[in-house]
């Protein structure tokens, strides 16, 4: 579990970026962090691995409080994807890029392999096993740097950003990669202003505005105000917008996604005649 | 510490008169300290080379980061002061060194604190420097505070996925900087591309003549500072060769035992 | 007048085996608001590259048939000249903006031309106005949000008045309130000031509704290229477009026997074909 009590965050220039956060992720809760350009949501989730530390409050990790133990240590439990693979990618190889993640956190030669070898046939990257990370594609290598980081199986997977530049068989894969991990208990994280993705995904939301918390609750909650998600440089998916123009039309209002909302409009159409 | 050094040299725009400054009387402003620091040796002219910088840097409401750029210049002066007196200098001497050292790079860095890189440019430009090389300098100058921010990401990045930094003995923490450095030059290199990729589009280098929107224009305190500064130095030069100036004597003495030493 | 015409262009890249595109034929009218589309890879960028003339000098490979834009040829003209007719923004807003305000950033590329200074100043005030940054002209770009930087790059490439603009992706980076003034600036632009628009996204969603054309490439190919409502089709959302959520609904609902006229893009389009079709 993931929890923080009244946090608080302030960078050193005094800039105030988070006021006072007080959330609980539960194991394996799938969740979604939204907000506009600037909210903390990033700011949010480096305090979840340790890179950054409350200013004011706690962050507890599994209940240990991250201010008290080291970020490598907090790692084992909490695997944080940045949004910018090239900003991890170093090494030779493919198989190096995975094997250096594992090697810093002390696992044995032939764990590495093993493990290496079962990520990179998961995430479908085999053939690129001895290639350079920097001759594959932009999608190729966003999934080189999850290969790295879901290597030590982390009980937590925070994405941060993980749909910015992707195209639509992109994210659909993805989507379908995230809700394995849900399946296997792993609790995940997603940072994101993709809308339309979270409308699909449908996780729990919790919307993030000038560094507060200003709602949490199912998606289809959320994702259908459309006064809040505008606080928030958000636009409401386009589902949930065509079910709030059809409101007289005795429409459920909290549907967001295609097939539901097929349903929907079918069953009182059906009624209608 | 280093760190701390690089800030005193960091432009931020601020409205005050030495922001104001056109660059070249600032320039020379800069050079005129910088002569005369190198023209005294006495420890009293040197500390008051020094010491006359200090309301320049209070107009220029950079006191605070200026007084950590001396900071960590700290370092650096303690070691200019321990070399001079083992190979035998007085301390007086030695002393007057390290002021000298401090008066130097504290008028550097009043210049760069107040100066923007483009209006650098733009002097550069004026004094009929190839405008390439003028572009060049001022975009190296605007990503420094980009790339800096990357480097911090690629730390995080790194540090997620169980790199430890301060771990280790020396050998190990300077290999644990590759996973740091690597992506860091791979990011510069996609980032200069993406630029040049961007000059192009913008038809950089296409005509010799250039007639930038912005020019430099000299007002009154302008030609005041270049008066000021040319009376400065052409005072200091007299008092130098002319004026016997008061010395102190610190009875501190370090054993003979250079083949120097008297 | 044809703004953009590209005739069996195929181009393979320095060092590579494969061609990134292969005999693509197309036109482009004046005035003309084209979406080029299509999953990763499958050429668009080239596409862009070869529009401005980076591809052939800037990006070098074996470069086959032809493209003339606004009659210039792209393999004699040099990029420089070709600029002063195609204007080209990129992805990342960061790396187009190079100096510490906006306003000399928008002065860069009509400086570039050689032209005095009165006539940039002309210049630098217009395309600011019409992107809506007057008043961010002494800011630094890194101090912008990613929408207002955009602006901005928008802006530095109006004041070199192209005649057709072709953007890559111009949201990626921004959030969706953003990405959708963007889109309507892009629109203005084509509407107010007829610029021939050339746009490579993928929020199709968004810009949609703006569009007159959507030419679909996959794996270096044009696939299709018609109409919105016509391109929108089951083989588009094979290839992995992803097409307008509403629009996959209509879609739906009409094999589920409901009827839509017309193909509806925008939500007030399926908000009213579906009203019609209930008869409220």
């Amino acid at each position: 579990m993931i929890r923080t009590e009244t946090l608080h965050f302030a960078y050193p220039t005094g800039l105030e970026v988070l006021r006072g956060i007080d959330l609980e992720i539960g194991d394996s809760e799938f969740v979604a962090i939204m907000g506009e350009n600037g909210a903390g949501k990033t700011t949010l989730i480096k305090h979840f691995n340790g890179l950054l530390k409350p200013s004011r409050g706690r962050v507890l990790v599994d209940d240990v409080d991250t201010a008290k133990i080291s970020v490598a240590s907090i790692s084992r439990n909490v695997g944080l994807v940045f949004q910018n693979p090239d900003h991890q990618l170093f090494c030779e190889t493919v198989r190096e890029e995975v094997a250096f993640s594992l090697r810093n956190f002390g696992y044995d030669t032939e764990t590495i392999e093993r493990r290496t070898r079962s990520i990179l046939e998961t995430l479908d990257l085999t053939q690129y096993v001895e290639s350079s990370p920097f001759t594959l594609s932009g999608g190729e290598r966003k999934r080189v740097a999850l290969a790295s980081v879901l290597a030590w199986n982390p009980k937590h997977v925070i994405l941060d950003e993980p749909t910015i530049g992707q195209d639509y068989q992109q994210k659909d894969r993805l989507r379908n990669f995230i809700l394995q991990l849900v399946s296997q208990r792993k609790t995940v994280i997603i940072v994101t202003h993709d809308v339309e993705f979270v409308a699909e995904c449908k996780p729990r939301v919790i919307l993030l505005s000038r560094g507060a918390i200003v709602a949490d609750g199912p998606a289809r909650k959320i994702l259908t105000d459309k006064a809040l998600l505008n606080e928030c440089s958000l636009i409401p998916p386009q589902i949930s917008s065509l079910m709030h123009s059809l409101t007289d039309l005795d429409l459920s209002q909290d549907v967001i996604d295609v097939y539901t909302a097929r349903a929907c409009i079918l069953e009182a159409f059906r009624r209608e005649r | 510490m280093s760190i701390r050094i690089l800030e005193g040299f960091k432009f931020t725009k601020l409205p005050t008169p030495l922001h104001r400054l056109d660059p070249r009387p600032k320039f020379l402003l800069t050079i005129g300290l910088f002569t005369v620091a190198l023209l005294f040796t006495n420890l009293y002219a040197l500390l008051t080379v020094l010491l006359v910088q200090i309301p320049l840097v209070v107009v220029a409401k950079s006191t605070r980061r200026w007084l950590r750029s001396m900071k960590g210049g700290a370092v650096l002066a303690i070691l200019i002061l321990v070399m001079n007196f083992i190979t035998g200098a007085t301390f007086t001497f030695s002393l007057s060194m390290t002021i000298r050292f401090l008066a130097l790079m504290s008028s550097f860095s009043i210049f760069f604190m107040t100066t923007s890189p483009d209006d650098l440019g733009l002097a550069l430009e004026n004094m009929k420097v190839p405008y390439t090389l003028c572009f060049t300098f001022t975009t190296a100058v605007r990503l420094v505070p980009t790339m800096a921010v990357d480097a911090q990401t690629v730390i995080d990045a790194q540090r997620s996925r169980g790199l430890e930094l301060e771990r280790g003995n020396l050998l190990r923490r300077v290999r644990n900087y590759v996973p740091i450095l690597i992506p860091l030059i791979v990011d510069a290199i996609r980032r200069s591309v993406e630029l040049a990729e961007a000059l192009e589009s913008r038809a950089f280098g296409t005509s010799e003549r250039r007639e930038p929107l912005i020019t430099l224009k000299m007002k009154s305190l302008d030609y005041l500072t270049i008066l000021v500064t040319v009376a400065f130095v052409a005072v200091s030069i007299y008092i130098n060769l002319y004026v016997p100036l008061p010395t102190l004597d610190i009875p501190i003495r370090m054993p003979r035992i250079w083949p120097w030493m008297s | 007048m044809v703004a953009v015409n590209v005739r069996d262009l195929t181009f393979t890249y320095l060092g590579s085996q494969t061609p990134s595109i292969s005999d693509l034929t197309f036109s482009i009218d004046a005035g003309e608001f084209v979406i080029l589309t299509g999953p990763s890879g499958c050429g668009k960028t080239s596409v862009c590259r070869c529009l401005n003339g980076l591809i052939p000098h800037f990006y070098s490979g074996d470069l086959q048939g032809d493209v003339h834009v606004c009659e210039l040829s792209i393999r004699e003209k040099p990029t420089s000249e070709l600029a002063r007719k195609v204007g080209l923004v990129f992805q990342n807003p960061e790396n187009q903006l190079f100096s510490l305000s906006v306003e000399r950033d928008v002065a860069f590329g009509p400086e570039n031309l050689g032209l005095p200074r009165a006539q940039t100043r002309e210049r630098v005030e217009w395309a600011m106005e019409v992107t809506g940054i007057s008043d961010l002209r002494d800011r630094a770009p890194y101090e912008l949000s990613g929408g207002q930087q955009q602006r901005a790059a928008i802006a530095a490439v109006l004041a070199m008045k192209p005649e057709v603009m072709v953007l890559d992706e111009p949201t990626s980076f921004l959030d969706p309130k953003s990405a959708a003034e963007i889109l309507h600036v892009v629109h203005d632009l084509n509407r107010k000031l007829g610029i021939t628009i050339v746009l490579v996204e993928h929020r199709l969603d968004l810009a949609s509704r703006y569009a007159d054309r959507v030419i679909i490439m996959d794996r270096g190919k044009i696939v299709l290229d018609g109409k919105p409502s016509e391109v929108y089709n089951e083989r588009a959302h094979m290839i992995g477009v992803g097409i307008p959520r509403i629009t996959l609904l209509a879609q739906l609902l009409e094999k589920d026997g409901m009827s839509f006229p017309m193909i509806p893009l925008t939500v007030d389009e399926a908000s009213a074909a579906l009203r019609r079709s209930f008869g409220a």
